[in-house]
């Protein structure tokens, strides 16, 4: 750690979310208050919620619904398990779970990563809009549901109809998939693709540890792009 | 043959058409038997159902004594947002204009929208696509849409807004997503939307990170936070249980709750949905207000109505019923321009005609509003557009005084449903008002 770097302690026994998230938003650009450590979150909501400048949050234990959400440039760690849609429309930045996340992990996040060390419920990736999900472990139920853009990468398995309805988002998942969704298919693993796992390996730090080629690519068929009712069976 | 022994002529019966099988019903049997596709239009619901003509005001008389018309005050001012929010918003009149998209509606017309708003002193609202410039810069007031698809939702908009409105349904569709046609799906629009451009593009049906009141409630806890408790929020329901959506829009946090009748127009749904589900706007304000008296919130939270808002005496009537505020969707793009009947020629090329024109997912609106073709809308001139439906505005208001004046009320807001009478029985038992020279009142007493 580097020694300039200011750090706060906000108990969260003692102060409010309200408090906290307040002082937090309070911070501009280029503030030198860039590490706080949080302590006794006991599943409180909307910890570090509409962050906006590049600081470095510590919330040791767990969290309940939409730590992180609409995170922008901040950087979130939760030391414990999340609660429903952590990361939640994320702009930027990095949201990292250090256990398990519950449903809606990265709904609509349309920028940064979102890594979760332990498992996400369902509809993980939900909508998602351009960030990059890394999940260690597996994804829950129709995750990844009319993802329009960015990235998935699951190391474990997914559940069913993953990828239903999906526009341009990339899912790769290293396990077995229970079903895959309306017009999501599996699709050729090429070198970009093996690039661009390389790189988030290295966000979840287990550059060297994994071959991309253990990963089976899926994406949209783009066979309901356009509404026909020869297709209606599918939806 | 001669004259004699030809037979009597026998009257012949008319030709009769059905009343079960009208016209309209056989071409549409005969559309979908052709395409296998269901219909999909812009507006609200087209048939008859019982509303605002249904009633009348009484006026003063002995015992009710008027105002004088231009010299006593009659306020229309309106604070939105004052149960939780440290910046309510203060509105000169309680007409709003509703959430319309970019995306459905062009640039030129959000742009309109947001100048004529702001000559009248009231609100406008962005819609499932995202926030434009046109918009927040002409828009004194702008409420900022949280929609389940959460096109181009993002917290850098969110602080510009006014205030946020949490979209759980709208009255044309309660139940239902939304539906953009490749057509419309332009450069711009797909941008903000992160989708390819030119697809068929579908908006969720139900929020992707909450269900639920109890989930709804912590959602509203986490726009609060991320907006620090300065932002209104309001959540709008489309007109399905209004007692029970309203009370727990209320229990969930809600400061202002948005209820939108069956006559809500939307960019773009299956005519059956539009026709089918939702109940008309006259039968939900009654018991959307009697959900916030229950809860002691009346006038507290407040109640903004929206479904087939036409003129000043429905929002006298709306008003009188309990509403705090309406918004106007179908009726202020009227004011703009849509369905004039200088256009009818052209939208009779589109197979169409002036009054009629609902084809708006198409993209091919002659006048320029429910279109994003470059051409087409060059044809709205914004500040022309925008002056026409800030005049609307102040008809109306000066309207909605008119009659309460004639009321005795020295405030839009006094008129109350005493001040109204029915004059059939569907919309006394709606309304909650006696029939016209009666004290019956249907309905009252049963279960709701």
């Amino acid at each position: 750690m580097n020694a300039n770097v200011e750090t706060h302690a906000i108990d969260l026994a003692s102060s409010s979310v309200r408090e906290l998230n307040s002082a937090l938003h309070a911070l501009k650009e280029g503030s030198n208050a860039s590490l706080w450590r949080i302590a006794n979150p006991r599943g409180l909501h909307s910890i570090a919620a509409g962050l906006d400048a590049p600081v470095t949050v510590e919330v040791d234990g767990p969290v309940g619904y939409y730590c992180g959400g609409m995170n922008k440039q901040a950087t979130v760690i939760v030391r414990g398990a999340a609660g429903v849609g952590v990361g939640e429309n994320m702009m930027s930045g990095l949201v990292h779970v250090e256990g398990d996340a519950s449903q809606a992990a990265g709904a609509t996040a349309h920028g940064g990563t979102l890594l979760i060390e332990g498992n996400a419920a369902a509809r993980c990736g939900i909508s998602m809009k351009g960030v990059d999900i890394i999940v260690k472990g597996s994804v829950g139920h129709m995750s990844a549901f009319m993802a329009q853009s960015g990235s998935m990468v699951v190391f474990g398995d997914a559940g069913e109809a993953l990828g239903d309805s999906i526009y341009e988002a990339r899912l790769y998942v290293r396990g077995s998939v229970t079903s895959l969704g309306a017009d999501c298919i599996e699709k050729e693993l090429r070198d970009e693709h093996k690039k661009e796992l390389f790189e988030r390996f290295k966000t979840a730090g287990v550059s060297g540890q994994i071959d991309p080629s253990e990963f089976k690519r899926y994406g949209s068929g783009r066979t309901l792009y356009h509404f026909h009712v020869d297709n209606a069976s599918a939806y | 043959m001669n004259e004699h022994t030809k037979p009597p002529a026998i009257p012949a019966t008319l030709p009769r058409e059905s009343a079960t099988f009208d016209a309209y019903t056989m071409s549409e049997i005969r559309r979908a038997a052709a395409t296998g596709i269901y219909d999909i239009r812009g507006a609200g619901a087209k048939r008859k159902v019982p509303h605002f003509d249904d009633l009348l005001f009484l006026g003063a008389s002995i015992s009710r004594y008027p105002l004088e018309g231009y010299r006593e005050k009659c306020g229309t001012d309106v604070v939105l947002g004052t149960r939780f929010a440290k910046k309510p918003i203060e509105l000169k009149t309680p007409v709003t204009i509703a959430g319309m998209s970019f995306g459905s509606l062009s640039g030129p017309a959000k742009e309109a929208l947001g100048r004529g708003a702001t000559a009248m002193g009231t609100s406008t609202t962005t819609g499932d696509g995202g926030m434009t410039q046109e918009e927040r810069g002409h828009s004194k007031t702008l409420v900022y849409q949280y929609l389940p698809s959460r096109y181009g939702m993002n917290p850098d908009d969110i602080r510009k807004a006014d205030a946020i409105e949490v979209v759980v349904g709208q009255g044309a569709k309660p139940g239902g997503g939304g539906m953009l046609l490749g057509q419309k799906i332009s450069k711009r629009v797909a941008g903000m939307r992160n989708l390819p451009e030119g697809i068929d593009q579908r908006s969720a049906c139900r929020h992707p990170d909450w269900t639920g009141p109890d989930d709804l409630e912590i959602k509203i806890e986490e726009l609060r936070e991320i907006t620090d408790w300065e932002k209104p929020i309001y959540v709008k329901v489309g007109a399905a249980r209004p007692y029970y959506d309203t009370a727990l829009a209320v229990k969930a946090g809600a400061d202002v709750v948005v209820v939108d009748g069956m006559q809500g127009g939307t960019a773009a749904t299956q005519e059956v949905f539009i026709e089918h589900v939702g109940i008309p706007t006259l039968a939900a304000i009654r018991n959307a207000v009697r959900a916030l008296q229950d809860l002691g919130m009346h006038r507290k939270v407040q109640l903004i109505v929206s479904g087939g808002i036409r003129n000043g005496a429905d929002v006298a009537k709306a008003l009188a019923l309990g509403a705090d505020a309406v918004a106007i969707g179908t009726a202020a793009l009227i004011a703009l321009g849509d369905n004039d009947p200088s256009l009818d020629e052209e939208y009779r090329k589109l197979g169409s005609r002036a009054g009629a024109y609902d084809d708006w997912h198409e993209g091919r609106d002659p006048a320029g509003i429910t279109t994003q073709d470059p051409e087409l809308m060059k044809r709205l001139d914004p500040e022309k557009a925008g002056r026409r439906l800030a005049n609307f505005l102040a008809v109306m208001t000066l309207e909605a005084q008119t009659i309460a004046r004639a009321c005795g009320k020295s405030h839009v807001h006094n008129l109350e449903p005493e001040d109204l009478v029915a004059l059939t029985i569907e919309a006394a038992a709606m309304a909650q008002v006696p029939i016209a020279g009666t004290d019956w009142v249907p309905g009252v007493g049963g279960r709701f």
